[in-house]
């Protein structure tokens, strides 16, 4: 089965054919009706029901599993244990050798699993199974004076992690003002609509996995598939034609993809199917680390900065490296002569961390804004005014110049449509009724990513129509809409005469939908095979023409520094009595290359913000110590901003277009939003009260006096 | 889930009689709280006796003026119906404020009394937890405390009662009619929740086999002004990190009256009667609202993370005060 959008186009704009139309989800119809097929949903016949069973210790050894009761109920098909289940080829990576030994590693790890007839069997066999363990002492708790810290290394990191740019200690040391603060954030989790799920049907002779997978990236779980079962890559298949968010925690492969091959594997000639439960999602697909962060600032009395100084501290797992890079924005965002970044990490007994919306970033800017915003309070300077007096003309990290750095812009419209001016910056000076009001703002910034690797395949067809194939991942972003509306602008045809074919492990090769690079990564490809299309076919290809590319290298990746920018403003009103924080108004303002489809961008930006409002306010998985698990592990328990919450918000952007970045002059849009989102809603909060709150979530018990 | 009986009986004696006769045998109403429980394995019901067939789910106007509510009226008719809007405004605005849209359809006035505290180790077999298994010992106490009860608590369990429309009714002075194996009980709703002691499994003074039929309400006080306000980090679909029901009666500057309920505090919902005892014949200023609050909180117990609990209860008591007798300073 090939991927497509089924439905057609609800609004097609047939010409002319400018990717930066608005323009419909072109599978929206088949969302809203429940027709567009989400992981769990393939048509599969007589499948089995896996129900995996979670560890309830943090570290230690499995010493028996009794799996009588378990077996004992009427339609269940096998219990896997680690004493049964199939051997895998490659137990390199702990997070994948899933029922390999014995050894725990952390609260909530996968140590036998269930396949039985139906869900509800599954799930209450899963409970039947009894775990016996040789417990040991575990260690979950993330400090900064933890003896263990020790510095990750580059492959991890993704970057170098420490920086040193000049002599902070001594500039600290001469700066007139200075801030040194230490700002926390807690764990975090993605959870996006669709739980994380897995259908799998193994075939032999020859071997064969196909996944129907809820992934950001198809030929990434085949690859790490086929690494782990051993089986060639073009031996597994990974189809994922629609996905209900992802936000990075579906970016690789997890643990319970394994688990859903091993048991197809065991179970051959049967599909298997699991949907992980939320409270699963809590200890298998990964999270974002919590932080401590200290950040110190030295100035002049006019705010300009002398020194920047950002020191994290993260957890990672015993079970796999993971590395949140929180100060990699202070190396550029800001013009200091002299900065200094380091990244130390302490290994504990925790699940694996992984991505969540702009890793990184999100928390890194909440540290870095938080502190700015002090600064202007400090040196009585407007916060606004601040970051513009600190813009560096000039990537301060490489010394490159930038593809275009627009922050100053983005902050002084920000400020205008909000209506900045005439602020008065005394914190605690805005009553209405029994709120007091304040505004904050904060910058925000993104790499412009694009990742090397993708391709795409063009087949003229006899019906007139350009079928355009790329194995790409449409979570919710508007991926189908928007690589349909590129396609047709390479080609130079309206768009309704482009099929897109995407989510497929058999289609070309595509990168992940991560680090805010699909579009661009995707839409290079599908210029690059545009271009070679028409070279060999022409403007009247005959029928069944054909062509495939890689995107090609771009050497301006060297040249210049590419980022995005944004100004978030946002309105914020604390209850004197009670604490309670409220937002009701949010703008932001973006420097994103030009825009492809503003319908899908606005949502992506608008919901990039109500995360990072959802993250100031609420969000936070509360670890108890002594059982080394989150014990708020589900929704109820676990806030995320519901529509109550969300007042006013405006996305807005400039008009532009990088000329360095790809063919398409447009960067991607779906981290930005929530990068610094919760700094300006702190600095608000401070602004409102004179309470300054450096640890997330703005709770109601921090303001109560 | 595990297989259990179902029936669903016409008349509530009939259902009074199958749950009387079987010990595992439990009542089933809108289920949006027990069929979680299933879902958790937090409980392994033999038989689910459904009793929406045989529950009243009408309003009435009793004899003596007051309002008799069937138990099995869902939360959003209740909290929608204009008799209940117009004469007991403080018990629509805590049904509102309770749950989603969705759950107040399905959720009834009966089960809405009896659902049970959402303390996270209650709710997760793999922790020790008093409640769901007596003996094993309370994993809150040093554990996670936020949501942790300040008064009333035990050794035993210090959990809170979950209710919005529970705290409303105690202001109210509601009673709840039950029907037993014996015939037709009514119990007070305040001292129908009980405080955890040593039995912290028990959240309720009910036997096994009883039934929640209706709850009634009196005549409204006359003059009386009333509200409720639910403090909560999200603004809404969250429980009370404390919630108040107020009604206040005040003649020339003075308190006559006052009834004063708080939700998020404790096992059960807190009727405030030192606050209310403190209030009455006193003026109506910032001092009086603070030396009340003050009372009813002077034997509150804290923990390392519930500490906030106390002022929060104080300023809001304050802030709810203040708002109800506006035109009295």
């Amino acid at each position: 089965m090939t991927a497509t959008a089924p439905g057609n186009p609800a609004t097609p704009v047939s010409q002319p054919p400018a990717a930066d139309e608005p323009m419909a989800r072109i599978e929206g119809r088949a969302k809203v009706t429940g027709t567009a097929p989400y992981a769990y949903e393939h048509p599969t016949t007589e499948p089995l029901y896996l129900h995996p069973v979670l560890s309830t210790v943090a570290r230690g050894r499995v010493t028996a599993v009794h799996t009588g009761d378990a077996e004992q109920l009427d339609g269940v098909r096998a219990v896997l244990t680690s004493k049964n289940a199939p051997r895998l080829a490659d137990t390199s990576d702990l997070e994948f050798a899933v029922l390999q030994s014995d050894e725990v590693t952390f609260h909530g790890q996968i140590v036998a699993a269930v396949a039985a007839d139906s869900p509800e069997t599954a799930r209450e066999a899963a409970a039947l199974v009894r775990v016996d363990y040789e417990e040991r002492p575990h260690d979950v708790i993330l400090r900064s004076d933890h003896q263990d810290l020790y510095t990750p290394g580059e492959a991890v990191a993704g970057a170098a992690p420490d920086s040193h740019q000049g002599d902070t200690d001594t500039a600290l040391a001469r700066s007139v003002v200075l801030v040194d603060q230490t700002y926390r954030t807690p764990r975090e989790y993605n959870n996006p609509m669709e739980p994380h799920s897995t259908v799998a049907f193994w075939e032999t002779l020859p071997e064969r996995l196909t996944l129907y997978d809820s992934t950001q990236g198809a030929h990434t779980v085949r690859a790490t598939m086929a690494t782990v079962f051993g089986l060639p890559e073009e031996n597994v298949r990974v189809i994922a034609p629609h996905v209900g968010g992802g936000f990075g925690s579906k970016g690789a492969a997890k643990a319970h993809n394994v688990l859903v091959g091993l048991a197809a594997r065991a179970l051959p000639g049967r599909t298997v199917k699991l949907a992980l439960t939320r409270r699963h999602m809590f200890s298998l697909t990964g999270y974002r680390p919590p932080t401590i962060q200290r950040i110190r600032l030295g100035a002049d009395t006019e705010g300009r900065l002398e020194a920047l100084v950002h020191d994290v501290t993260e957890l990672t797992s015993r079970t796999k490296e993971y590395a949140e890079m929180s100060g990699l924005s202070s190396r550029m965002m800001y013009a200091a002569p002299d900065r200094t970044t380091s990244h130390r990490l302490t290994a504990l007994d925790v699940p694996v961390p992984f991505w969540m919306r702009a890793p990184g970033e999100a928390p890194g800017m909440f540290a870095l804004e938080s502190a700015m915003d002090e600064l202007a309070v400090a040196c009585g300077v407007d916060p606004v005014e601040l970051r513009v007096r600190n813009d560096p003309g000039a990537d301060p990290q490489t010394g490159r110049p930038w593809s275009g750095r627009h922050l100053v812009q983005c902050l002084r419209e920000g400020a205008e449509r909000f209506g900045w001016q005439g602020r008065d910056p005394v914190p605690g000076h805005h009553r209405d009724g029994a709120w007091l009001v304040g505004t904050g703002v904060a910058s925000a910034v993104y790499p412009r990513l694009t990742s090397p690797g993708s391709a795409a395949e063009i087949e003229y067809g006899a019906d007139g129509r350009y079928t355009v194939s790329i194995g790409a991942a449409d979570i919710g972003t508007g991926a189908w809409t928007v690589l349909t509306q590129i396609s047709a602008e390479a080609l130079g045809c309206p768009v309704d005469r482009v099929t897109l074919r995407i989510g497929d492990s058999d289609l070309p090769r595509a990168t992940v939908a991560g680090g805010s690079s699909g579009t661009s990564s995707w839409g290079t490809a599908v210029h690059a095979a545009a271009r070679a299309f028409r070279g060999e076919h022409g403007a009247d290809p005959r029928p069944g023409a054909r062509t495939r590319a890689e995107a090609p290298e771009n050497p301006d990746l060297e040249r210049y520094a590419m980022y995005s920018f944004g100004a978030h403003f946002a309105e914020v009103r604390v209850h004197a009595d009670t604490g309670e924080v409220r937002v009701p108004r949010m703008l932001g303002v973006y420097s994103v290359g030009r825009v492809i489809n503003p319908r899908t961008a606005r949502s992506q930006l608008v919901g990039g913000m109500v995360m990072g409002l959802s993250m100031a306010l609420h969000e936070q998985g509360v670890v108890d110590p002594r059982f080394g698990n989150v014990v708020n592990g589900d929704l109820a328990g676990y806030h995320v901003a519901a529509n109550a919450d969300v007042g006013e918000v405006e996305a807005h952007w400039l008009e532009e277009s990088d000329p360095h970045l790809n063919p398409m002059g447009a960067a991607g849009v779906g981290e930005i939003g929530i990068v610094g989102t919760a700094a300006a809603i702190a600095n608000a909060a401070h602004h409102a009260t004179g309470v300054r709150v450096r640890e997330l979530p703005l709770t109601p018990d921090r303001f109560l006096r | 889930m595990r297989p259990f009986e179902y029936t669903r009986p016409a008349r509530a004696a009939e259902a009074v009689a199958a749950v009387t006769a079987d010990p595992g045998a439990r009542y089933l109403a809108g289920g949006t709280n027990l069929v979680d429980h299933l879902k958790l394995g937090l409980t392994a019901p033999t038989a689910l006796v459904d009793v929406r067939d045989a529950l009243d789910d009408t309003v009435r106007t009793l004899a003596d003026g007051g309002t008799s509510i069937g138990a099995g009226v869902p939360n959003s008719d209740l909290a929608a119906h204009p008799e209940i809007r117009r004469r007991y405004p403080v018990l629509s605005a805590a049904l509102l404020a309770g749950a989603s849209g969705q759950l107040r359809n399905m959720a009834t006035t009966g089960g809405n009394l009896l659902q049970r505290t959402r303390c996270v180790y209650f709710q997760d077999v793999t922790t020790p937890c008093n409640k769901r298994e007596p003996g094993s010992g309370c994993s809150a106490l040093e554990g996670h405390g936020r949501d942790n009860a300040v008064l009333g608590a035990s050794e035993f369990c210090v959990a809170t009662h979950p209710s919005d429309m529970a705290v409303a009714l105690c202001a109210l002075d509601a009673r709840v009619r039950v029907l037993g194996p014996d015939g037709e009980r009514t119990i007070p709703v305040n001292g129908f929740h009980r405080l955890p002691g040593a039995t912290p499994e028990r959240d309720t003074v009910l036997s096994h086999g009883e039934l929640v039929t209706a709850v009634e309400l009196p005549p409204p006080v006359p003059g009386a002004r009333s509200t409720y306000r639910k403090v909560r980090e999200r603004a809404s679909y969250a429980f009370a990190l404390v919630s108040v029901a107020a009604l206040v009666q005040v003649r020339d500057s003075q308190f006559v009256d006052a009834r004063i309920a708080f939700g998020g505090l404790a096992h059960a919902p807190w009727r405030a009667r030192r606050a209310e005892e403190v209030l009455r014949g006193r003026p109506v200023t910032e001092e009086s609202f603070q030396v009340a609050a003050d009372a009813e909180l002077a034997e509150a117990r804290t923990g390392r993370d519930n500490s906030y609990k106390v002022p929060l209860t104080v300023n809001t008591l304050a802030s709810v005060l203040r708002e109800l007798t506006e035109e009295d300073r």
